[in-house]
């Protein structure tokens, strides 16, 4: 991607040099202590607990967590989509300037869709298979531009279709889901979210059901189309590669907690997390040793009706022990470690983290 | 290891038909003439994209499908269209672990029931009795064995996978067909699990036919790599030969569309174009060559055959495969007029700007 724009978006040169927050003021989204409990028949679940980022237009952050890390349930209180009666959110989102968080339904709604939007991880679900794409995207269209009639719609729809790369648009209009490939529902679906030109965009493991050779398409035009509409975008994914490749900052979440924050440079050059040490070791890669044994995290994800006491990820860490019985009685605050915006939720030291990545991660996996 | 292959597939061919009503309308070309073998011990990756027919050419490997051609040898005998009867003391050698491990795992049953299935089923009595030998089992696989009598909704999914793959030791196979075995995990559990399979290989000395779309696992896990698009082998070759000196295009680009976390920043890819066409009525000559930027007349009107180079251990189906250059870029832009200007807009761009994406191939 080459923007001729100074666009911090895809120029990975200038990344060192713009901290990860620098001014939350600025950033269009602005997410602060958010906290989002279900309370079920088996329990209160902390979904959400305490998570704090901002998002400026033009930037791409990217959430990585397994499931039950809290990723997605964050993205749609973003957008206002779980239901009240069983949810209890608080804390601040800013969208725009806009406090969504106890905003009323009918408001939310009129944000969704024209200030943010969602691209789902499954287009299959996400379309409706009794009307065709064209209609679907200009009805989506319309809610937002009530003036607009049909005509106007339906060449506003097939403008998009054409933008997002479907060839023949104005014959593509008139097809159901079912008549296209996955990749190209996927663009559809795309095309779908940014037909109002939202100012933020949140996809969900937009790429996780695609081929990889069709999965570079589309993180390549979700580039393309941030460069063109200076969109802010949230990338939310388990796949440390694809955020290596598009995101300008990272959260990794663990037990719908933040555990560590900082630019791509940061979380993937310089992990500070032993939790991020082990995503990072644990992921097969194209180069290194391929006979070397992969250095799994034992243990699996927590669940979160019922959350291990103290740090979350004390029971899967080698080493919960060098802090004594902190881990489990204390959750650790998320800090600063060593460069500027850098946010680690450890209860190690910066002295002990840097020995314990020296000797123990850098040599292995692809961490290396 | 020997070289007198444990499992020799020659023209391996899976067509479905097609119905509307009663009349036979089309057919799907799951999977077309593959040969491969597969030595005791070694483990063959096959790896492609959705549609490329590795899941159909797996089942077929067991037999869970019927080969329409082609035949299928197996510790030297044919088993291409073995009957039930035949095929009983065949599985006993001849497993498969399968992609889902919530589907293939029957709720209703315990855990040790569900392991002890393959020995019922097959009347052996192991010595110290089932119990014990299902207790032995589940510990290889990293199991507590006191867990007999739990149900499949007790464990996480990497536990259930575990499961699957116990149930599949069970009667000490020499060839484990493994389908998918840990893209349904979540990436910390998915290491668990492919450290396991390794493990068990060079324990028990198993062959496996390891199928991924994820050349990263595959890598990690196999001694032989076969890459396949649209039902054909389209390159095949020892682990290095392929992730180092690959000579199909679509092997090319299908490493170098793999987002890898040790490169941060867009990278500098070779972009496919389109989709892969339906297998229904796939393109004529290379099935490669509507997504392919060294396409000419030639690779429309004649298929390129699986030809070995290099002493023969690694062939390229390709009528203008890489040469010793081939870890270098394709900067060579070489104008790529298929025929009827089907292919013609189709040369990759690398790490440039996106002006034109999609080509999409008519079907």
């Amino acid at each position: 991607m080459d923007s001729s724009e100074p666009l911090p978006s895809g120029e990975p040169d200038d990344r060192p040099a713009v901290p990860a927050q620098r001014s939350d003021q600025d950033a269009y989204l602005r997410v602060r202590d958010l906290r989002v409990r279900f309370d079920t028949e088996d329990g209160v679940v902390r979904a959400v607990d305490g998570v704090s980022f901002a998002v400026e237009r033009g930037r791409t952050l990217g959430i990585v967590g397994e499931s039950g890390s809290g990723k997605s349930v964050t993205s749609l209180a973003i957008l206002g989509l779980h239901d009240p009666k069983r949810t209890t959110i608080t804390g601040e989102i800013s969208v725009g300037g806009r406090q969504v968080v106890g905003l009323a339904d009918e408001e939310v709604r009129r944000l969704r869709g024209r200030d943010m939007a969602m691209i789902f991880q499954d287009p299959l679900s996400a379309l409706h298979p009794y009307y065709t794409v064209g209609r679907q995207i200009a009805e989506a269209y319309r809610v937002h531009h009530p003036k607009a009639n049909r005509r106007e719609a339906r060449q506003r729809a097939v403008d998009m279709l054409d933008r997002v790369g479907i060839p023949q648009p104005a014959r593509r209009f008139d097809q159901y889901p079912h008549e296209f490939s996955g990749g190209m529902r996927q663009r559809a679906m795309i095309a779908m979210s940014l037909v109002n030109d939202p100012a933020l965009l949140i996809a969900d493991e937009p790429t996780t059901a695609l081929d990889v050779t069709v999965q570079a398409q589309i993180l390549d035009l979700l580039a393309d189309l941030q460069a063109e509409f200076h969109s802010a975008i949230i990338l939310i994914t388990h796949d440390l590669g694809v955020v290596g490749q598009v995101a300008d900052d990272v959260l990794v979440m663990y037990g719908g907690r933040a555990v560590e924050r900082g630019s791509v440079e940061q979380v993937l050059r310089s992990p500070q997390h032993p939790y991020t040490w082990g995503l990072l070791s644990s992921v097969p890669s194209l180069h290194g040793d391929a006979d070397a044994d992969l250095v799994p995290i034992p243990g699996n994800p927590p669940s979160l009706i019922n959350l291990p006491p103290g740090c979350a990820f004390h029971p899967r860490c080698r080493y919960a022990d060098r802090v004594g019985s902190r881990s489990r009685t204390e959750v650790p605050e998320l800090r600063a470690a060593g460069a500027d915006g850098h946010l680690v939720a450890c209860h190690l030291s910066a002295e002990e983290r840097a020995e314990r990545y020296a000797e123990d991660v850098a040599s292995v996996g692809v961490a290396r | 290891m020997t070289d007198e292959p444990l499992l020799r597939v020659r023209g391996l061919t899976k067509h479905f038909p097609v119905r509307q009503g009663l009349r036979a309308t089309g057919l799907v070309r799951a999977v077309d003439g593959l040969d491969f073998d597969v030595r005791p011990g070694e483990t063959l990756g096959l790896v492609g994209e959705s549609g490329c027919g590795k899941t159909t050419t797996g089942r077929m490997l067991v037999r869970l499908l019927e080969p329409t051609s082609g035949s299928i040898e197996f510790a030297g005998r044919d088993i291409t269209h073995a009957g039930r009867r035949e095929l009983r003391p065949l599985r006993q050698e001849l497993q498969i672990i399968f992609q889902d491990p919530y589907a293939s795992l029957n709720p209703r049953h315990t855990v040790g029931r569900i392991v002890a299935m393959p020995l019922q089923v097959n009347g052996i009595k192991p010595p110290g009795g089932v119990k014990a030998r299902v207790q032995e089992l589940l510990e290889l696989v990293g199991l507590n064995p006191e867990h007999y009598n739990r149900y499949p909704h007790e464990f996480s999914g990497g536990q259930r996978q575990r499961i699957g793959i116990a149930r599949a030791l069970a009667l000490r196979p020499k060839l484990i067909v493994a389908d998918e075995p840990v893209s349904a995990l979540d990436v910390s559990i998915q290491a668990q699990v492919v450290n396991l399979l390794r493990n068990l290989q060079r324990e028990l000395g198993l062959a496996f036919v390891f199928i991924a779309h994820d050349l990263a696992v595959i890598r990690h896990f196999s001694q032989r790599v076969a890459v396949m698009y649209l039902g054909r082998i389209v390159e095949i070759g020892d682990r290095a030969d392929i992730y180092e000196r690959p000579q199909h295009p679509y092997t090319r680009a299908l490493l170098s569309a793999i987002p890898d976390v040790t490169q941060l920043g867009p990278a500098g890819r070779i972009r496919l174009t389109g989709d892969v066409p339906t297998p229904l009525d796939p393109p004529s000559g290379c099935r490669f060559r509507t997504r392919c930027w060294k396409a000419q007349d030639v690779c429309a009107t004649e298929e390129p055959a699986l030809v070995p180079r290099d002493g023969g251990r690694q062939a390229t189906a390709c009528h203008f495969p890489e040469g010793e250059a081939a870890s270098t870029s394709p900067e060579r832009e070489e104008p790529s007029t298929g025929p009827e200007g089907e292919a013609a807009s189709t040369s990759p761009e690398v790490a440039g700007p996106i002006t034109q994406l999609v080509e999409e191939v008519p079907s």
